[in-house]
């Protein structure tokens, strides 16, 4: 079957088999920044934006994105660029692995929520498992990123 | 691993419940559970273009289309408001964000699944489902109905005044619950509702009329208890069934105090 989606802003057309899932399709379109994970829903390694909402592309079926459109951390590198050293700076990646689902869900949450309280973080995000480290390093990461955008005076907002 | 042979987006209901009379076929909710399965689906009839992805709210009920997410449900003002934060309780620690952008009310409540806190939430309220083919079916009825080839296609909640709360216990956040519990006064009738027990939520009615002067702190004590024993609970990886019969009549003492009864408050006190 034949399906059309845009993808970081371009318009992709393709064949595909009906059970195909967004995950392989993505990758096979370059977008390595999509990992599969625990295959179960519950890791969000695979974190992808779907209309600008986050989704776990390991269970949705590329045929049912058909028609929408979708963004990998490929396509916002410069929204991550914006945070992603805050994190780094806190020692939050040990291994990298689950980073580009965190990247992703917290460009999510910070354009829903461009002041999030602590609890708002950790609920935003408790779809992303992270091995390890306690998730305390996101956290400080994310906290020192807000805290800074506060002293400039700037607002993430899209 | 899942095997589909054929995807269609129905064009109509019709055309969705024509299609899903082959028993190979099946139709999607979010997918999140039935892409965990190995079977073979002939063909798999997505509804994601029926216009069912929203809650409609008029002054009598709210009308949930079967497509709509539980993070939909969550973040309903309208809903939170009716059921006092309960919708959003029930469905917050589900997994995560994306999870919930993608799992469906339809989803939850069809598969009639034992841990669904999405069931055990909504069989607190005035709630029934709408069935293309059988028509309205109170959600009590539906829960106990065996699985056929018909289609639901929403969820429909009365806005009977009531109160609700929602509490649920989990080993960890985002985890299944080991035992969740919805507790409601609605239309002045107590509606405690027990899932993840771990069996399939069940409703339980005040029918001894130990709270027909409200909660309190003995009423309380005496509903906990005649839950407790009406309950039957069952052992699994994350609980045994001792824990869960403990947990009935805790869960309810909690519920029943937050739900209070301005009549009665100050007994809590």
């Amino acid at each position: 079957m034949e399906i059309k989606l845009t993808l970081n802003g371009k318009t992709v057309t393709d064949r595909i088999d009906p059970d195909l899932l967004l995950i392989d399709f993505l990758r096979t379109h370059g977008c390595y920044s999509v990992k599969r994970g625990c295959e179960t829903s519950n890791c969000g390694l695979c974190t992808v934006l779907m209309d600008e909402k986050p989704i776990l592309s390991c269970s949705m079926l590329a045929a049912r994105a058909s028609g929408h459109s979708i963004r990998t951390l490929e396509g916002l590198q410069e929204e991550a660029a914006d945070f992603v050293g805050f994190i780094a700076d806190q020692g939050a990646d040990q291994c990298g692995f689950c980073n580009p689902g965190f990247v992703m869900n917290t460009i999510a949450l910070l354009r829903e929520i461009p002041d999030p309280t602590d609890d708002q973080i950790r609920s935003y995000l408790a779809g992303n498992l992270c091995r390890c480290s306690g998730y305390d390093g996101q956290l400080r990461g994310i906290r020192s990123y807000l805290e800074s955008r506060r002293e400039k005076g700037g607002s993430h907002g899209k | 691993m899942i095997n589909i042979q054929n995807y269609v987006q129905a064009e109509s209901l019709e055309e969705a419940y024509q299609l899903n009379q082959k028993r190979s076929a099946r139709i999607l909710g979010g997918m999140l559970w039935l892409k965990m399965a190995n079977c073979t689906v002939g063909t798999a009839i997505d509804l994601c273009r029926l216009g069912l992805d929203t809650i409609e709210e008029t002054d009598s009920r709210f009308s949930i289309g079967a497509m709509v997410s539980l993070r939909q449900l969550e973040l309903h003002p309208g809903l939170n408001a009716y059921t006092n934060g309960a919708a959003a309780q029930a469905v917050q620690d589900i997994v995560g964000v994306q999870f919930r952008n993608m799992a469906t009310v339809g989803g939850s409540v069809w598969g009639r699944f034992g841990f669904s806190d999405v069931l055990t939430f909504l069989l607190s309220a005035d709630t029934s489902v709408e069935l293309y083919h059988k028509g309205v079916v109170p959600l009590e009825t539906f829960v106990s109905m065996k699985y056929d080839r018909d289609l639901l296609v929403r969820i429909l909640i009365n806005k009977t005044p009531g109160r609700f709360v929602y509490q649920a216990m989990r080993n960890q956040r985002t985890d299944f619950p080991v035992l969740a519990c919805a507790l409601s006064c609605v239309g002045g009738e107590y509606r405690a509702v027990y899932g993840a027990r771990p069996g399939r939520a069940m409703l339980l009615r005040d029918e001894e009329g130990i709270l027909q002067n409200g909660p309190c702190a003995e009423s309380a004590e005496a509903f906990a208890a005649y839950a407790a024993r009406r309950i039957p609970t069952g052992s699994n990886s994350r609980a045994g069934a001792k824990y869960r019969t403990h947990l009935v009549s805790v869960l309810t003492k909690r519920s029943l105090s937050k739900l209070g009864d301005t009549r009665e408050e100050r007994s809590w006190k």
